[in-house]
């Protein structure tokens, strides 16, 4: 059997801001909340993995979904951050959760889908 | 302390159970009663996890300072190559190799739980699961690294990496000066837990590692 192949919507480089979305109920988010809404640079492709949003609620068969190492400033990051201003902090990000830097930063109609 | 005197009191019973060892437990059962696996097979995995150790991790460290063309394979595909070079298996999806340099210290956290790569490095320890590493790290990871005696030069970058997803990550420190010509083996004897995390840098002496 083949999948459909994955392509990634983002490369290397490509500024992204993470959704500024806030579900709520019963969720399984790998989504860090201090890093909503915040812009970053993507700094590779980790390829494609099961969804853990679905995932952890048993469902196997779902899509796959590009996953992203997201480079940010850390002064962007925190308002009071008082090391390096060159410190980064890089965190794994699926699709879903990114837009291109610029364009909005709610994730619209798909952002409370159960 | 002496070996020959036993103080503490002997163990005659557990402790209560809490929830989550009540939930671990039943769903345990309930996965060998459905066949899913059996008993024996829940017994062996917890035994192959705890025969990982940092000496695996070491091992991959010490490989990667003494062939260049290694290292570099390593940083860019962490899982494939320590698997089909050096026949130890991660198991993870992958492991992303950071390196540290003179501009660049590296060090791993994962605030969501505790991710770590203990196929490589054993259990992680119980500071990197605690709520304070977990939440301190990745807003003041100068602060808590000065907390383990690791001061970061203010001139170079500070880089923290959230495991949040999919990825584990191993911390390819740097190589300490004065070990040029040191064979493989006793590379990887300097080479301890916290500084494949980036919790710390490795020091250049193998005697650092003991008390007396």
């Amino acid at each position: 059997m083949s999948a459909p192949p994955i392509r990634p919507r983002f490369g290397p480089g490509d500024a992204v801001t993470v959704s500024a979305r806030f579900p709520t109920g019963r969720r399984h988010l790998r989504t860090p909340f201090y890093i909503r809404g915040k812009t970053g640079e993507v700094e590779r492709v980790c390829g494609a993995y099961r969804n853990p949003e679905e995932l952890a609620f048993g469902a196997y068969d779902g899509a796959r979904l590009p996953l992203y190492r997201v480079r940010f400033d850390q002064a962007h990051v925190w308002d009071d951050y008082a090391g390096n201003p060159a410190d980064t902090i890089d965190i794994e990000i699926y699709e879903t959760w990114l837009e291109p830097a610029g364009g909005p930063t709610h994730g619209g109609d798909d952002s409370d889908a159960a | 302390m002496p070996h020959d005197s036993h103080e503490h009191a002997p163990i005659e019973a557990d402790g209560p159970q809490g929830y989550y060892q009540h939930l671990a437990a039943a769903t345990r059962s309930l996965l060998i009663e459905k066949g899913v696996f059996g008993a024996g097979d829940m017994r062996a995995m917890i035994e192959r996890i705890d025969e990982r150790s940092p000496a695996f991790g070491a091992r991959i460290v010490a490989r990667a300072w003494t062939d260049a063309a290694f290292k570099e394979r390593l940083l860019a595909h962490g899982k494939k190559t320590m698997k089909e070079e050096m026949d130890i298996d991660p198991v993870v999806a992958d492991i992303v190799v950071v390196e540290n340099t003179a501009d660049v210290h590296n060090v791993v956290v994962c605030t969501l739980c505790s991710c770590y790569p203990v196929f490589i490095l054993g259990r992680p320890p119980d500071w990197y699961k605690s709520y304070a590493y977990r939440s301190r790290t990745v807003r003041d990871p100068r602060g808590v690294l000065r907390e383990f005696g690791t001061e970061i030069d203010p001139g170079r970058e500070v880089r923290v990496h959230d495991s949040t997803a999919d990825m584990r990550y191993l911390v390819l420190p740097m190589r300490p000066e004065g070990t040029e010509g040191w064979p493989e083996e006793k590379l990887a004897g300097i080479v301890t837990r916290d500084t494949m995390v980036g919790a710390a840098e490795v020091q250049g002496s193998v005697q650092n590692r003991y008390c007396e």
